[in-house]
C-alpha cells in the first residue's frame, strides 16, 4: 500500500519536472542569471576602461540618481521620465488605434477575420530594425510628410520629422501595435453580444452602452496588450536609438551606451536593475488590476 | 379590440409583423396579435418557431420587416431597444459578470440617471421582494442557477416596465426548482399587475403558467386563446399534438352527428359538414374491464392493452383495439380509480361524445 502511494508520488512528482523543467531550466538561465550578475557588477567600482574592478562600492548606484563629479544633474531623471512618458504615450496610442480596428475586424464576416488580422501582425514579422529604417525615410527632411508638416509651420524649414520625440513616439506606437492588436481581438471576438443586448434592454446607448456593457468584457484583453506593449516600449533600444537623437534618448539607449560606447559598466548594470524594478513594479500593479478588474471571470473558470 | 384598450398601458398590439432572415423563408410570418394590459401571455412552439424572434422584436433588439408593433398605445417603429420601457429576462440571465448582484440590478435605474439613494431603496425593495438580500454584494459568478434567474428577474423587474419579456428564462434549471420558480414567477407577476410576455417551447410550463397562450409554429400564429380553450379545444392537428398526447383519425361523416372514422363510427356531439379529423385526450377516454361492454352502445369499443406505462398520479395505456387500431388512454391512480390494468388484460372502452373535438389538419 504505502509503495503504492510512493511510486504514485515518485511518478508525480517526475511529471512536474518533465512539464516545468525545460521552463524552469530557460528561465534561470536567460533571465535570473544573468539579472543576478548585473546585479553583482552593479556594485564593482568602474575602472578607467568601464570594467568593473574592485572595490565594491554603491557609486553607480548614486551615479544613476545623477551624482556626478560635477554634482547632480537632472539628466537620468529626465531620460526615466522621458521612457515612461513616451511608453505611456505610445501604450495609449496603441490602445486608441488598436479598439477600433479590432471592433472593424470582428464586424467583418467569419472567413475575413483571420485574414484582417494578419494584416495587422505580419508587419512584426520583419526585423524591427529594418522597419524602424523605413520611417526613418519617411520622416527624414526630404520626405513628403515633412515637407507638409514644415509648409503647416509645424517644424522648422529644412528639418524633419526625425530625429526627435515625435518620431520615437511613432515609431513606438507602429512596432507595438500588433501586441496590443491580438490580446484585445482575442477578448473581443468571444465578447459576450448577449451581455450588450441587456446593456440596450436596461436603457443605455451610445458611449454609455460602450462603457458599461462593451469595455468591461475586454479589460482583460486590454490588460494584456498594456503588458506587452508598455514593458518592452519602456526600454525600447532600436526606435529611440533610430529615430530619436540626443534630445529623444530613453533608458534602453543610455544602457546600451554603457556598454559601448562610453564603458562604464557598473553605472549600465545599475541602470538595467532600476529598469528591472520598475519593469516588476509595473507587473505587479497589472496583476493586481488584473485580479480586481476580472474577478468575475476568473471565479467562473 | 378597441382602441382605448391597447392604449393601456402594458399592452401590445401586433400586426402583420414580418421577419425574413437572409434566406427567403420568412422567420415571422404576418402575425397579428393582440396582448392584453397585465396578462400572462405565452408565446409556445418548437424551436425555430420565430417565437423568440417575435419576443426580439417587441424588445426592440430587431426591426420588423413589416408589421407594426405598439405598446401601451406607442407605436414602436425606429424606437430603439433603449428607449421602450420593455425589460427582457435573457435564457442564459446575461447579469453582468464585472457587477454584483445589487449592480446588476441598478443597472438600469442608474442608465436612467436614478440618483443613489432612490436606487438604493428600488433595489433593496425588489431584493426583499425576490428575497435574494443576502447575495447583494456577491459577484453573479458566485450564484447558483436559481439564484441568477432571481436576479435577473429582479433586475427587470426593479424598472417597472409596461412589459416584461421572458425568454425561456426557466430552461436551465432542474425539474424541482423549475417548478418552484414557477410558481413564484406567476405569483411575483399577479403582485404586480404587469404584463409577462414568457417564451417557452415546454407544454407544460405554458400549460401551468399562462392566462393566454398563442402557440406558434413556422413563423405563424396557430392558435391564440386562454390555456383552457387551447388544451381543451385545439384548433388543428398542431396544436393538439404540441400541447400533449392526443388520438386522432380522419374521418367522413354518415350523419349530422355520426362520422366514419378508422375505429369505427363515433357519435360526435359537434355539428359535422363534412370530412374532417377527429380527436379526442387520452385523459378523456373511459376505461373499464371488457365485462362492461354493451355491444351496440355507441362510442365504445373492446380491446386489449399493449403496453402500460406508470407515471406516479397516472398511468398511460396503450391500447389495441380489435379492429386492430390503436390509442392512447390516461387513468388516473387515485382511490376512486376503478383499478389498474396490465398488459394483456382485455378492456372496453368509451370515448364520450362530448369529449371529441373536430380540428383542422
Amino acid at each position: 500500500m504505502s509503495t503504492m502511494v510512493q511510486s504514485e508520488a515518485r511518478s508525480r512528482a517526475w511529471r512536474l519536472w518533465l512539464t516545468s523543467g525545460p521552463g524552469l531550466f530557460w528561465i534561470i538561465l536567460f533571465l535570473l542569471l544573468p539579472s543576478g550578475i548585473m546585479l553583482g557588477i552593479a556594485f564593482f567600482t568602474n575602472s578607467d576602461f568601464g570594467s568593473p574592478v574592485l572595490p565594491l562600492s554603491l557609486s553607480s548606484f548614486s551615479q544613476v540618481a545623477g551624482f556626478g563629479i560635477l554634482g547632480w544633474t537632472s539628466a537620468n531623471f529626465t531620460v526615466l521620465i522621458r521612457s515612461l512618458l513616451q511608453a505611456g504615450i505610445a501604450t495609449t496610442m496603441t490602445i486608441l488605434l488598436a479598439y477600433p480596428l479590432v471592433f472593424f475586424i470582428v464586424s467583418r464576416p467569419a472567413n475575413l477575420r483571420p485574414v484582417l488580422l494578419l494584416f495587422a501582425i505580419v508587419p512584426s514579422w520583419t526585423n524591427q530594425v529594418v522597419r524602424t529604417y523605413a520611417w526613418m525615410q519617411l520622416l527624414n527632411p526630404f520626405a513628403p510628410v515633412s515637407h507638409l508638416a514644415q509648409s503647416l509651420g509645424l517644424i522648422p524649414p529644412h528639418l524633419g520629422l526625425m530625429p526627435g520625440n515625435f518620431a520615437v513616439f511613432i515609431g513606438l506606437t507602429y512596432n507595438y501595435l500588433p501586441y496590443m492588436v491580438v490580446p484585445l481581438y482575442a477578448a473581443v471576438e468571444k465578447l459576450d453580444w448577449t451581455l450588450v443586448e441587456a446593456g440596450r434592454d436596461l436603457y443605455a446607448s451610445g458611449p454609455k452602452l460602450f462603457f458599461n456593457a462593451v469595455f468591461p468584457q475586454t479589460v482583460p484583453g486590454l490588460l494584456s496588450g498594456i503588458i506587452l506593449v508598455g514593458i518592452p516600449a519602456f526600454g525600447d533600444y532600436v526606435v529611440p536609438q533610430l529615430l530619436g537623437g540626443d534630445k529623444a534618448m530613453m533608458l534602453g539607449s543610455l544602457i546600451a551606451s554603457q556598454f559601448t560606447f562610453s564603458p562604464d559598466w557598473p553605472y549600465g548594470a545599475a541602470l538595467t536593475i532600476i529598469m528591472l524594478v520598475f519593469t516588476c513594479i509595473g507587473l505587479v500593479v497589472f496583476r493586481r488590476l488584473t485580479q480586481r478588474l476580472g474577478g468575475g471571470e476568473g471565479a467562473m473558470l | 379590440m378597441s382602441a382605448s384598450v391597447s392604449a393601456k398601458r402594458g399592452a401590445i398590439s401586433l400586426t402583420g409583423i414580418t421577419r425574413i432572415f437572409a434566406g427567403t423563408i420568412p422567420a415571422v410570418d404576418h402575425i397579428d396579435l393582440e396582448i392584453q394590459a397585465g396578462e400572462f401571455f405565452t408565446l409556445l412552439g418548437p424551436s425555430g418557431c420565430g417565437k423568440t424572434t417575435l419576443l426580439r422584436m417587441i424588445a426592440g433588439f430587431e426591426a420588423p420587416d413589416e408589421g407594426r408593433i405598439v405598446i401601451s398605445g406607442r407605436e414602436m417603429q425606429g424606437v430603439p431597444a433603449h428607449k421602450r420601457a420593455v425589460n427582457t429576462v435573457f435564457q442564459s440571465y446575461a447579469l453582468f459578470p464585472h457587477l454584483n448582484v445589487e449592480q446588476n440590478i441598478g443597472f438600469g435605474l442608474k442608465m436612467q440617471g436614478v440618483k443613489a439613494a432612490e436606487r438604493k431603496k428600488r433595489v433593496d425593495a425588489i431584493m426583499d421582494m425576490m428575497q435574494i438580500g443576502q447575495f447583494a454584494t456577491r459577484s453573479a459568478a458566485q450564484l447558483s442557477g436559481g439564484q441568477r434567474q432571481r436576479v435577473a428577474l429582479a433586475r427587470a423587474l426593479v424598472n417597472e416596465p409596461e412589459v416584461v419579456l421572458l425568454d425561456e428564462p426557466l430552461s436551465a434549471l432542474d425539474a424541482k426548482l423549475r417548478a418552484e420558480l414557477q410558481i413564484e414567477l406567476l405569483r411575483m407577476q399577479k403582485r404586480l399587475g404587469m404584463t409577462f410576455v414568457f417564451v417557452t417551447h415546454d407544454q407544460h410550463e405554458a400549460l401551468v403558467m399562462s392566462d393566454r397562450i398563442a402557440v406558434m409554429s413556422k413563423g405563424r400564429i396557430q392558435q391564440v386563446g386562454p390555456v383552457l380553450d387551447v388544451y381543451e379545444k385545439p384548433k388543428n392537428v398542431f396544436v393538439a399534438e404540441f400541447l400533449g398526447l392526443s388520438n386522432i383519425w380522419a374521418f367522413e361523416p354518415v350523419s349530422a352527428h355520426e362520422a366514419r372514422t378508422a375505429i369505427g363510427v363515433l357519435n360526435i356531439g359537434e355539428n359535422l359538414t363534412g370530412p374532417g379529423m377527429a380527436m379526442i385526450r387520452p385523459e378523456k377516454i373511459w376505461l373499464y374491464s371488457d365485462n362492461a361492454f354493451e355491444a351496440g352502445r355507441p362510442n365504445m369499443f373492446l380491446g386489449k392493452i399493449c403496453e402500460a406505462i406508470y407515471m406516479g398520479a397516472s398511468t398511460q395505456y396503450r391500447i389495441e383495439l380489435q379492429c386492430g387500431q390503436f390509442l392512447t388512454a390516461y387513468d388516473t391512480n387515485n382511490q376512486a380509480a376503478e383499478r389498474s390494468w396490465r398488459p394483456g388484460e382485455a378492456v372496453a372502452v368509451e370515448l364520450k361524445p362530448e369529449n371529441i373535438m373536430l380540428v383542422e389538419a
